[in-house]
């Protein structure tokens, strides 16, 4: 597969504060890949410094094949990172046409784009004149203009109303279904998991997943049952090899996988055994319980 | 290099107040003329400035470039906003990420600098020129076209200035700051002659030796005053027994001293810009 961009033991220092700690990750033509983590975990300084804008303190980058200067890769790249900036005294489509000229492409784009993120009706009316939504659209019209090799986007999101936010990730979606490579860098997990195929998880600077969102952790998946006899349902359940931790909440017991098992086997065995179930789920952790899991994971070693 | 420029030019182009300023500061470069029509009276005598041969060549090459010098404020103005206002708007961050380096910035805002100095020089030269045509006594074209060295000076103060004001927009990275520091600069200058000459090397000229290093006094020893150099003022002077003999040429040392001032404000302006995290 051919490689955007790849990572090696990238690290940024501020003073004492290590924002960036020997990353290394690569990025691969045509999956989406998520960023991920908590604010303050580095996003948003990685991002800066593979764009040109922040200084690395050691390690090294490499766009495409390397062969060319940063500067000249990022002519291929679209990219956004938190606030839209654009010069407010212009319109839509004279900052649109400053940014052809910056990355050298052909003006013709101009309507095209702001086609996508529907923007055109206002293309004469100046920056500062439009909203949050409507800048941080622009500012995706605005990465899109070089039909980039890669789409780079930083909390696209951040402080949007519902609308604009339902807009946005509509956009990533289509462009994402036409076969863009994305990174998507976010704090927000839902977000991710809708539009990413691959993630990376990183915490107070340092890498602790990269990979499909699937396999994140090792997981068979777990149970969530309730039957009348719940303290029989428990003991049951324990007996069980494939069966290892169980943990009750809410009037449910939840029964973590330790090997796989089909949801009718289960169903089979209580039955077997004399108990019939009211409730039976089989579920695979959402990202989000993925995340804190492996978060806490590493926390706790 | 002049996709740089277009660059640049785009940016200046839609900004009203840019514009209002560049205009502003062309139109007050040609009501230099104006000087022409004054005239007074004091008692009999009757003054009129455009009879003590101000006009005249080549004299008034020189006159020129120093009244419209005084100008160069206006595109100060400009040059210092163009600059800061790239961080106040986070632009310079989004221009970065477009795919210009840092060298292609500063390179494009001096390129700008260098453009607003050339076209100020031209400019200058052909209201000069036509203005000294129609009052001027003498219109041989070898004096007509001699002592035109004042206007490489016009333009290497120029030049010299605005790299100045694009450090410091670049340093200060607020407009508002950048054109205050500005001033502190010029007090900080006086200040320093001040205490040379009048403390340190007291009756000596060694003050003046050493401040003509110094940015600003290097760019304003460029071009004299030209005043004490008019028929009337020096036949003044006669009169209560003074001599006025001071040197109004040009020298190319001073010229050398400016040149190197801008190369060091273009190379720490990319010095900053490469060392700054954005």
């Amino acid at each position: 597969m051919e490689t955007i961009l790849s990572l090696n033991n990238l690290t940024k220092r501020f003073g004492r504060i290590t924002a960036v700690d020997n990353l290394s990750f690569s990025i691969e033509k045509g999956n989406v890949y998520g960023i991920l983590g908590p604010n303050g975990s580095g996003k948003s300084t990685t991002l800066g410094m593979v764009l040109n804008v922040v200084n690395k303190t050691s390690g090294d980058f490499q766009w495409f094949d390397g062969n060319m200067s940063t500067h000249e890769a990022l002519k291929k790249v679209g990219a956004i990172i938190e606030h839209p900036n654009f010069y407010p005294y212009m319109t839509a489509e004279q900052n649109l046409k400053l940014v052809c000229k910056i990355k050298g492409t052909k003006k013709s784009k101009v309507a095209e784009k702001l086609e996508i993120v529907g923007l055109l009706d206002r293309k004469d009316s100046k920056f500062k004149t439009f909203s949050l939504g409507m800048k941080q659209r622009l500012a995706i019209a605005s990465a899109l203009l070089n039909d980039p090799e890669i789409l780079i986007l930083d909390e696209p999101t951040n402080g949007l109303d519902p609308q604009g936010i339902h807009q946005i990730r509509e956009i990533i979606r289509k462009i994402a279904a036409g076969g863009t490579t994305i990174l998507l860098a976010s704090h927000l997990l839902d977000e991710v998991e809708k539009v990413c195929s691959h993630v990376v998880i990183i915490r107070k600077g340092e890498k602790l997943y990269s990979g499909p969102v699937d396999q994140i952790i090792n997981s068979f998946g777990f149970f969530e049952l309730k039957a009348t006899d719940m303290t029989k349902l428990e003991e049951l359940l324990r007996t069980h090899p494939k069966i290892g931790n169980i943990t009750e909440k809410e009037g449910t017991l939840t029964a973590i996988l330790d090997e796989p098992m089909e949801a009718e086997e289960i169903n089979r065995f209580l039955f077997e055994k004399g108990l019939s179930l009211s409730y039976l789920n089989k579920r695979k952790e959402s990202l989000e319980e993925q995340f804190l899991q492996l978060t806490n994971q590493t926390a706790q070693n | 290099m002049l996709r740089l420029l277009e660059i640049e030019y785009n940016k200046l182009r839609y900004s009203r107040s840019a514009r209002i300023l560049i205009i502003t500061y062309f139109i007050l470069i040609t009501f230099i003329a104006l000087i022409a029509s004054i005239e007074f009276k004091i008692g009999e005598f009757e003054f009129r400035v455009a009879d003590q041969g101000i006009f005249n060549f080549p004299y008034i090459w020189h006159f020129n470039s120093y009244i419209a010098a005084i100008l160069k404020l206006f595109l100060a103005i400009v040059i210092v906003s163009m600059m800061s206002n790239e961080y106040s708007n986070r632009t310079i961050k989004q221009n970065l990420i477009d795919g210009l380096s840092k060298k292609e910035f500063v390179l494009s805002k001096f390129l700008t600098v260098l453009a607003f100095s050339g076209i100020s020089t031209l400019f200058l030269f052909v209201v000069t020129l036509i203005l000294g045509l129609s009052f001027s006594d003498y219109n041989e074209l070898s004096i007509v076209f001699s002592d035109l060295e004042y206007l490489l000076a016009y333009f290497i103060k120029l030049t010299g200035f605005f790299a100045f004001c694009m450090f410091l927009g670049i340093l200060v990275k607020r407009s508002a700051f950048a054109l205050g520091f500005l001033v502190v600069w010029v007090i900080i200058e006086n200040i320093i002659y001040g205490i040379l000459n009048f403390r340190i090397f007291k009756g000596t000229d060694i003050a003046g030796k050493i401040m003509q290093f110094f940015p600003l006094e290097s760019m304003s020893n460029l071009i004299v005053e030209p005043f004490s150099r008019l028929n009337a003022v020096q036949a003044a002077a006669n009169q209560i027994g003074g001599e006025l003999n001071k040197d109004y040429g040009i020298h190319w040392y001073q010229l050398i001293i400016v040149s190197i001032w801008i190369l060091i404000f273009v190379y720490f302006s990319f010095i900053l810009l490469k060392k700054r995290d954005l």
